[in-house]
């Protein structure tokens, strides 16, 4: 057996928890057998393609279909239409500009209200207090759920006149009862409040771990200087959980472009409930099927997507490839 | 709501946090986390209560009293009715596959770019990162449409091409959730001293048996938490075999339920039971698996 | 992070023995699966003939047409000994999907509807012409149903089962106690509506969760507004949305408004019915398959109905009578024993087991059994019987993408806030019905 020694280059050495890398200049380059190669390639080639035919030959495709015409049924039956679905849907497509409207409000609130939630429950729970195993397994349980689910089970809850919070309210039954997720001009924050029952866990989450693994002395020179808990917290913690803060900003940010099994299983995303994910669907899958329309729609979502996908790419990636 | 008792809950912990490190009352800070972890539990403990109570009981006293019986009626029906059986088995089929091959696949891939210096390796990394944050509605036209002029012989599945099928879920699934695998793993098979492989390869080991022998045993702590992690997105992914299934008794469970909303339409209990039923798996992955879960989500996270 | 996995590897031994035997165990349960994921079925022999089932898919969930159909699969089953087996979808979800089913591995046969989608779907290549199952049929339907089961090219595609007429229902006993009268024409409904009103009931039932029941009245208006043909013109775009014409069906329907049920947009039309039974409402403009959901028999023999009223220039004339039946998908072409369940449900047998169970409809064979109807069973038979013009709902003779998703949401825009912008929706057809 040809058992040329080998060596790689040494791979990168990193710290865990982030920080600078160290990386190995230099080193010895060794030929690799060509068995090895094959493997390689192997190993590199099935993944690779497979991430490409479905996920970025799609993506392609979508943006490529989103100039067309097309019913979906026979691909002689695509017919180019340049910008005609783009400006179909900022013009005369009645449910665009309220969705890109609930978007922007999921995000807001996503970010504004969930997101500090769950930052506010992991700072206090990370003061190793009595119970804060129970807090934390109680708080996370929703993260299990899938939002279809908690989509269903907040129905329960929200049902005019059988629901937990309507009786709670007292008007159950009543005609004064508000239809919480039947009501259009509430039922975009019923539904947002039902998807922050989720964020604010998984962000808890997120940020304990930060915070566990953020230096213990940092916080003791700042005690020592004499700064308060919330000084403490706000100028020394978080800014030294910045790769934390990058991952959270980014999973926000995602989720609100997400949001999509919440509102289809209420009511497929219409009357107050339109969503930019919801109106692609509803043109792909719907009773009738207009591709060209629900492409652009589609590549309306993945130009707002990429913002933060490139934001965390460049995040991330970039500190690797300072020296 | 929240947000109004969110001050009083900071300046408590800032007036408990500054008395000193000893183990102290924090008596805001537990007024403050009872309340809200109260608050948390409704909707689930409020959907087992309804779905304890038979539809007898709820008709003639209300959904909101405690008078009545309470047993396991509704979930022996929704079981039966529902056909819950075959969704979970559905469920299954197409978790597990997905799930095995997606945890595979991320670590070939994961080895190559972590271990094999290659000016390619970057950006490989980042088609794969960014290839998992994606909003899947933006491959749904274009995969559907891909799966149904795949032609393929009957005897494979019974639409004539890919569709319907779980096959066409399983890959896409393992598509998407790839990326997420193979950036998880190359951080952490990075993070292995390169001085394993260096005997290994003093031994004159190939790529392969560094892989096999040397590298994914250390990672087993990663495959596990990384695969709870997966098999709780894939069994709750409901957007895919929406997607791709459209013969009822294939949907797997996640989906399924939506078809049960409108099946057992006003029945409360009924669907009550029903989503209680669908929590159970992730519940008892939960409870024994809580320590992997969580750990799946940081691994990925806290790095970079 | 590292640190963290070895601390919790080395805190929870028994975890790890417990993710190795699942792990273990997993791999070797996952072959099954592997496996299992094959859906090959049965190839459509070439031949025809070889098949000695079928599978039927069918939208009709609720609990009464359900069990009707289950009568007519039971009928099929004994009479030739052949099997059938029946997927039940929930009907709205049935129909929101009907697109990818078709497009996937739909059953051989399933419930559909006569109009233009059936035939939009028949050209398209969905469907398997039955020509030669007409052959058998044929002399039982009269001309205006074979009309509506023919498609795009000449061939026939539909099998009608039933149909019933959309209507006002009410309860008589109502009625009688506060001495309401029948409208004939749109000004007598509305002061009927107006009465009503003072009188603390809700004049007309509405729901409209789901979409597509305002289409009932939207169908109705223009009609007795504009005739039969504009109605079947406008569904199909040969005329314009943005025209007069269309303005005055909202115009006149911003009068009814007011009367119907402010609650409209969070109930099903089966939350309708309900408080139609409990008298909450006076009236109730639905198909006749509302009385399904009426068990009561002393209820069920309390409802009547009466024909939309005239309004400025039509008589009552149009009835809006959807037709119900059986279609079959492409592959299910194949396959005999589905031609022959098709030829069997164009026969008056089974068309009275069906309505032996679901009274609510009216069977469309001739020769059907007629000697159980009700009264209100009678009145429907009659009214689609003499009616002049038979019209389908909007949403069964409209292109799919323009009822779904232009005629939904405009419409629960317009109950919300009673405006319409038809030019908006003259801009929206355009490019959808260019699209096709």
């Amino acid at each position: 057996m040809s058992s040329t020694a080998q060596e790689l280059i040494p791979p990168e050495a990193r710290e865990p928890g982030g920080g600078r890398t160290r990386q190995a200049k230099g080193g010895r380059v060794r030929r690799l057998t060509g068995h090895d190669k094959v493997v390689l390639s192997l190993m590199v080639g099935i993944p690779t393609l497979i991430e490409l035919v479905l996920v970025w030959l799609p993506t392609l495709m979508s943006v490529g279909l989103s100039f067309s015409r097309w019913n979906g049924l026979d691909l002689a039956d695509i017919r180019p239409a340049g910008s005609g679905n783009y400006q179909f849907i900022s013009q005369d497509y009645p449910p665009f500009w309220p969705a890109v409207q609930h978007n922007l409000l999921w995000l807001l609130f996503l970010a504004l209200i969930a997101t500090p939630l769950g930052l506010l429950l992991a700072v206090l729970l990370d003061q190793n207090i009595r119970g804060s195993k129970i807090y934390q397994s109680i708080f996370f349980a929703p993260v299990m759920l899938s939002l279809a689910l908690i989509g269903i089970i907040w129905q329960l809850f929200y049902q005019r006149d059988n629901g937990l919070l309507n009786f709670l309210l007292g008007t159950a039954g009543t005609p004064r009862a508000v239809d919480w997720f039947g009501d259009s001009s509430v039922n975009i924050w019923a539904a947002m409040i039902a998807a922050t029952w989720r964020h604010a866990g998984y962000v808890m989450l997120l940020y304990l771990a930060g915070l566990k693994g953020v230096d213990p002395s940092l916080k003791e020179a700042a005690a020592i200087d004499g700064a308060s808990a919330v000084q403490t917290f706000f100028r020394v913690v978080f800014p030294a959980m910045r790769p934390i803060n990058i991952v959270i900003v980014v999973i926000t940010i995602i989720e609100s472009l997400r949001a999509f099994d919440v509102v289809y299983v209420i009511n497929r995303g219409t009357n107050g409930l339109e969503m930019l994910s919801a109106l692609v669907i509803q043109n792909l899958v719907g009773e009738g099927q207009v591709i060209g329309v629900g492409s652009a729609l589609a590549v309306v979502l993945l130009v707002i997507s990429l913002v933060p996908i490139v934001f965390y790419l460049s995040r991330t990636f970039g500190k690797e490839n300072r020296a | 709501m929240s947000t109004t008792a969110a001050p009083t809950g900071r300046v408590s912990a800032a007036t408990a946090a500054r008395s000193g490190s000893r183990p102290k009352r924090h008596y805001g800070t537990h007024i403050f986390l009872t309340v809200m972890a109260v608050m948390w539990l409704i909707p689930l403990v409020w959907s087992l209560f309804t779905a304890l109570r038979p539809v007898a009981s709820t008709n003639k006293f209300g959904y909101f009293s405690v008078a009545g019986d309470f047993n396991f009626d509704n979930f022996l029906q929704a079981w039966t009715q529902g056909g819950f059986a075959t969704y979970f088995w559905n469920s299954v089929i197409i978790t597990v596959p997905a799930v095995l091959l997606t945890l595979f696949l991320a670590s070939l891939m994961a080895f190559a770019v972590s271990r094999v210096s290659w000016k390619f390796n970057i950006t490989l990394l980042i088609m794969f990162t960014a290839g998992n944050l994606l909003p899947p509605q933006v491959l749904a036209a274009p995969l559907f449409e891909m799966a149904k002029h795949f032609e393929v012989p009957y005897s494979f599945s019974d639409s004539g091409n890919m569709l319907n099928t779980y096959i066409i879920v399983i890959a896409v699934n393992t598509a998407f959730q790839m990326g997420f695998c193979t950036f998880v793993l190359s951080n952490y098979m990075k993070a292995l001293s390169a001085d394993l492989t260096e005997a290994a390869l003093v031994d004159g080991a190939g790529i392969w048996r560094q892989y096999r022998e040397i590298i994914m045993p250390l990672c087993r702590p990663a495959f596990a938490a990384l695969g709870t992690l997966q098999v709780i997105f894939i069994y709750n992914d409901y957007f895919w075999p929406l997607i791709f299934i459209q013969s009822g008794n294939r949907l797997p469970i996640t989906t399924a339920i939506n078809n049960l909303q409108g099946e057992f339409l006003s029945n409360y209990n009924l669907l009550a039971a029903g989503a209680v039923i669908t929590v159970i798996p992730t519940l008892v992955i939960y409870l024994l698996l809580q320590r992997q879960f969580v750990a799946g989500l940081t691994l990925g996270s806290s790095k970079g | 992070m590292a640190s963290q996995f070895d601390a919790s590897a080395t805190a929870f031994p028994s975890r790890r023995s417990i993710l190795k035997t699942v792990g273990v165990g997993a791999a070797g349960l996952a072959g099954i699966p592997f496996l299992a994921a094959c859906t090959g079925g049965s190839a459509p022999s070439a031949t025809g003939s070889g098949s000695d089932s079928l599978t039927f898919g069918s939208g009709s969930s609720d609990d009464v047409p359900k069990r009707a159909y289950q009568a007519v699969v039971d009928a099929f089953t004994s009479k030739t000994g052949k099997k059938v087996t029946t997927n039940v979808v929930p009907h709205n979800d049935f129909q929101n999907k009907i697109n990818s089913y078709l497009q996937g591995s739909p059953d051989d046969t399933f419930t559909w509807f006569a109009g233009y989608r059936m035939q939009y779907y028949a050209g398209k290549g969905l469907l398997a012409p039955i020509d030669d199952v007409w052959q058998t049929i044929g002399a039982n339907y009269s001309d205006a149903l074979k009309k509506a089961s023919t498609g795009p090219d000449g061939k026939m595609y539909f099998v009608p089962n039933y149909n019933y007429p959309w209507g006002f229902f009410y309860r008589k006993s109502l009625w009688a106690e506060k001495g309401y009268q029948v409208p004939e024409t749109f000004d007598a409904l509305k002061a009927l509506a107006t009465k009503m009103k003072a009188d603390g009931i809700i004049p007309i039932g509405f729901a409209d969760k789901d979409g597509w029941p305002a289409m009932g009245t939207f169908d109705y208006i223009n009609m007795r507004l504009n005739g039969y043909q504009f109605h079947v013109d406008l569904c199909a775009h040969k005329e314009s949305w943005d025209q007069p014409k269309v303005n005055a069906v909202f115009d006149t329907w911003s009068a009814l408004l007011p009367f119907q049920d402010p609650a409209a947009l969070g109930q099903t039309w089966q939350d309708g019915a309900k408080a139609l039974e409990a008298k909450k409402t006076g009236m109730y403009l639905l198909g006749s398959f509302v009385t399904q959901q009426f068990t009561d028999p002393a209820v069920l023999s309390d409802i009547d109905f009466f024909a939309f009223p005239e309004i400025a220039m039509e008589g009552r004339d149009t009835v809006e009578a959807p037709i119900d039946g059986l279609l079959l998908s492409k592959k299910g072409g194949d396959n005999k024993t589905a031609r022959d369940f098709l030829a069997f449900l164009g026969t008056a047998e089974a068309q009275n087991a069906y309505a032996a169970v679901d009274s609510s409809n009216i069977a469309t064979a001739k020769g059907a059994d007629t000697s159980k109807f009700t009264p209100l069973n009678k009145k429907c038979a009659d009214t689609i019987a003499n009616a002049k013009n038979i019209s389908q709902f909007f949403d069964r003779d409209a292109l799919p993408a323009m009822a779904n998703n232009v005629m939904i949401p405009a419409l629960q825009s317009f109950i919300k806030d009673g405006k319409m912008d038809v030019k908006n929706l003259e801009a929206q057809a355009k490019t959808l019905y260019a699209a096709q």
